[in-house]
């Protein structure tokens, strides 16, 4: 159960939008008094958020609060939780040379991606920008074919581990812009069918509706979606 | 041991920093990439003092969050430096604008600013009482500004005095050794330079500058 609230946080991550704030609240596994944890993964730019001052003088998103510690960075918020809660082996797995795996793509995935910037515009992007960008990205995802995944089914070896989830987020940014980057690709497509599975279609496609629909959203509907989700501040979640 | 593996380390990282080379680990078949990846991988393998990757789970998560945010920032700003004032006078062989020198530190001095106010704070090192992976990491990207001759530390006291602690911490003369090529690098000429390096510095700053 655990796992689903990780996947649904970094979901959420991904499809930041600055409308409103939204607070999760995760149980500990122990009864601790006064214990909440609250990840912040939206925030509306244009009011005081005084949790974010709190949390993070960078003023950044994602930020968490686990009682008074505070931490901010997505790759150290994801690990985090993972160690928190115990999640299954193979998403940081202990074997030495997978977790090696998964470091390695968490640690080239940071200057590499530049799909972060192509979606940032919500407009669409120039032509003459727009071919220069498709060029980038294509030598980064021949590089994350080639070297990444090379003839494995995933990053790590034979099991679904966070570098796909975080890598498969990443690149569903400019499918959700407009540009179908499996289409040509279907070492990618096949990989990408095979993380979709590993985490759960219905749930991957609940989280992704959001950043699928990008290009039609206006904030009342973001907002509305948000509502629907199934974790919301009113309910706190008590498993 | 700790040494050892540190000397292991720093050896990549002046190799790295002089010359730009990605480091690579080959443990038996096994191959990996990604400085921060193989730091991890020794530190776990050589099962390190606890302190260089601290099994408290807060503690810990100070260091994977310092160790994430550096690449864009210390690291890239850093980095981006030294390849401007360093490499591209040779490069293009012309004298470096002062506006570009002054930019480039100045997005410096912001990501530093950043540096001491939230991973510093009034604690000796990042993850808090002791010296780190962060500590390291962030040391050696910093002393590539220093290499270029922008001394950083030198209106930082607080950053100098965290220096200080670190270099104490994993052994000064080791440091000193180790940053010997990046020290001299003000006197790096071209043809010290292989060719398909100088191409991937002239794609790293183009990509910068676009």
């Amino acid at each position: 159960m655990a796992l689903y609230r990780i996947l649904e946080i970094y979901f959420h991550l991904r499809t930041k939008k600055r409308v409103e704030y939204k607070l999760h609240y995760l149980p500990g596994k122990k009864k601790i008094k006064n214990c909440c944890l609250t990840v912040l993964v939206v925030h509306d730019s244009d009011t005081e958020i005084p949790f974010l001052q709190g949390v993070n003088i960078l003023m950044k998103v994602p930020a968490l609060k686990d009682g008074s510690f505070t931490l901010a960075e997505s790759i150290a918020i994801l690990l985090y939780l993972a160690r928190k809660f115990k999640t299954p082996d193979h998403w940081y797995p202990s074997d030495l040379q997978k977790r090696a795996r998964v470091d390695e793509y968490l640690s080239w995935q940071h200057v590499n991606i530049l799909w972060r910037e192509i979606c940032k515009n919500q407009l669409p992007l120039p032509p003459e920008k727009l071919e220069s960008v498709t060029e980038e990205l294509n030598i980064v995802l021949n590089q994350f074919e080639e070297k990444f995944l090379q003839d494995k089914p995933f990053i790590a070896g034979s099991e679904v581990s966070l570098a796909d989830l975080v890598a498969l987020v990443e690149l569903m940014q400019p499918v959700g812009a407009g540009y179908d980057l499996f289409e040509e690709r279907p070492k990618l497509a096949e990989w990408r069918r095979q993380v979709e599975e590993a985490v759960g279609k219905q749930l991957f496609q609940e989280a992704h509706e959001g950043i699928l629909n990008a290009k039609s959203l206006t904030a009342d509907k973001i907002i509305l979606n948000h509502r629907l989700m199934p974790y919301s501040t009113k309910n706190s979640l008590h498993s």
